[in-house]
């Protein structure tokens, strides 16, 4: 019945392998919290939070103990609050963060997604007021995360909301200086952003979400990297399949986990997000896998190749998995949070311009960067435009997740500590994009064929 | 598999450097538990000893984390490590 072989490799998985369920989120309607009185709406939404969530840390547990597989992180997404707080009387939003966060202290979870705006066609007021909160809310929170959308390939680029961001990561980062600029790591700017992403700091619920489901998130790059690195001599053609094999594996674990959670929290089981997410622990790096294939350093020639089939490899093999698939579902490389990606940036491997061009060939974007202190918000707006423009272009989802590190220069190291690790400052380009990210309105819609 | 009554069959994995006594430690500790061993498999390799059972909760009053609580207890005085699992954990990785 039960293959002995198969027992104990499920068991090295997650004991050697950090194979691990990254997170449980429930995603929770908040649209039928809105009011004309704030203080109303906000209670409204601290309740309704708590009232849905107050059984998720325990059924996580108890599904630890069953599975024996570790659950990371229970989190919640909800609706963006730029559209729940815009029929209320005030312009000041940073009272429904504090409303998050106490919400998200009542059930104890270590992340709250949903303080976000989609402004990629233009700004209704509540867009406004949300965007203006953003740095303050973020500052004054912990557990509070916070996103913005400002392209789709559908749309085209709103550039003033482009722009408008850059400033708002400075703000950001200034209020937050004496962290090294955390409020910064819980504020992502998306183009094509997805309704379902369970991953933090990216998480809200869409509006075409049911009023609460839940969302997995698997991780195990590990156990990719091992099983790569124990064929060093396939061929590309087995390499793709060893590795569809093994995500198989890992979602199956994320799928088994969703649907019981579900149950028993007695809410829909919305998606499993197939993402590799890398964790700062030693082995549970994407850039190991890459360097496992072959390379000398994830960032040299070779690494988008590597990357494109890696992902392409997780996504094939996780599909067949689960029976509903979504999220952003694609490799993560963020520097901060994986360990393999820090040391090829120090080593002089992995520059800016190389992760840029990886994130052509996977999720989600430029993930957990810090770059100098000194790097204005033209420049980091025009990161984002080019981000931006790969996501629109490509039809997938892209993000910029960047940190200007007050007072710090390309050779510091910045330590965020946990799961946000610690990133090396990295160098930007000196030259001016001002002129171009000043002249303000719209980048048209893409044209969807002609495609090369 | 989510309508149909929920199976409380278990796996129980024992990983250690063989020695006498292991099989007697921990089935006392399932039997104390009430928890009934349906099968056991068990081979050693190289002094390493490698025991699989497969249990059933039916007949128990514990929950899960109470029983792998006093596995846990056990394993720490034996020097072993054992690990309790839904069978699902199992039967969903390698079976489609």
């Amino acid at each position: 019945m039960f293959d002995k072989e198969e027992i104990l490799e499920t068991i090295n998985m997650v004991q050697q392998e950090h194979l691990d369920i990254r997170t449980i989120t429930m995603g929770i309607s908040l649209r039928d919290c809105a009011h004309s009185d704030a203080k109303v709406s906000q209670n409204k939404i601290y309740d309704k939070i708590t009232r849905l969530a107050k059984n998720l840390l325990k059924v996580g547990e108890q599904l630890e103990a069953e599975f024996g597989i570790p659950i990371v992180n229970k989190r919640i997404s909800v609706t963006p609050i730029a559209m729940v707080a815009e029929s209320c009387d005030t312009d000041d939003y940073v009272d429904f963060a504090h409303a998050l966060e106490r919400a998200a202290r009542e059930v104890g979870v270590n992340f709250i997604g949903g303080f976000s705006a989609l402004v990629h066609k233009g700004y209704t007021k509540g867009d406004k007021n949300l965007i203006r909160a953003i740095p303050r809310a973020l500052a004054e929170t912990e557990r509070v995360c916070s996103s913005v959308n400002i392209g789709t390939t559908k749309a085209g680029i709103n550039m003033d909301a482009v722009y408008e961001m850059g400033k708002v990561i400075k703000e950001a980062a200034a209020l937050t200086a004496d962290r090294d600029g955390l409020g910064c790591a819980k504020l992502v700017v998306f183009c094509n952003v997805p309704e379902d992403n369970p991953f933090m700091a990216g998480a809200f619920h869409g509006v075409g979400e049911p009023e609460c489901v839940i969302n997995m998130g698997v991780s195990g790059p590990g156990v990719v990297r091992n099983a790569v690195q124990r064929i060093p001599d396939a061929d590309f053609g087995n390499l793709a399949e060893t590795i569809k094999r093994t995500a198989f594996k890992i979602t199956r674990m994320g799928e088994l986990v969703g649907r019981e959670a579900s149950r028993r929290l007695g809410v829909p089981f919305g998606i499993v997000d197939l993402s590799l997410a890398p964790t700062p622990a030693i082995g549970d790096s994407v850039a190991d896998i890459l360097e496992g294939m072959g390379l000398e350093r994830t960032g040299t020639h070779g690494t988008t190749a590597a990357l494109a089939l890696l992902n392409d490899a997780v996504k094939k093999g996780g599909a067949m998995a689960s029976s509903h698939v979504g999220g952003l579902s694609g490799a993560f490389i963020p520097v901060s949070e994986d360990e393999g990606m820090i040391r090829a940036v120090e080593a002089g491997a992995l520059t800016l311009d190389k992760l840029e061009a990886m994130t052509c060939v996977c999720s989600v974007g430029l993930d957990m960067i810090a770059v100098p202190g000194d790097t204005t918000a033209e420049t980091i707006a025009a990161i984002i435009a080019d981000e931006a423009a790969i996501g629109m272009i490509n039809s997938k989802t892209t993000a910029v997740r960047i940190i200007p590190v007050e007072g710090k220069k390309v050779g510091d190291v910045v330590e965020f500590g946990g799961l946000l690790g610690r990133a090396p400052i990295m160098p930007v380009h000196n030259f001016s994009s001002t002129a171009f990210v000043r002249r303000g309105g719209r980048i048209p819609a893409p044209i969807q064929s002609l495609r090369n | 598999m989510t309508s149909k009554e929920k199976s409380t069959r278990a796996i129980v994995t024992v990983l250690g450097t063989d020695k006498v006594g292991i099989i007697a430690g921990v089935t006392d500790v399932l039997a104390s538990c009430r928890v009934n061993i349906l099968d056991i498999r068990q081979s050693i390799m190289q002094e390493f000893f490698t025991m699989i059972m497969v249990v059933d909760f039916s007949t128990s009053q514990m929950d899960f984390a109470t029983v792998g609580k006093k596995l846990d207890e056990k394993a720490e005085e034996m020097g072993l490590q054992i690990k309790i699992q839904h069978e699902d954990v199992f039967r969903f990785m390698h079976r489609i």
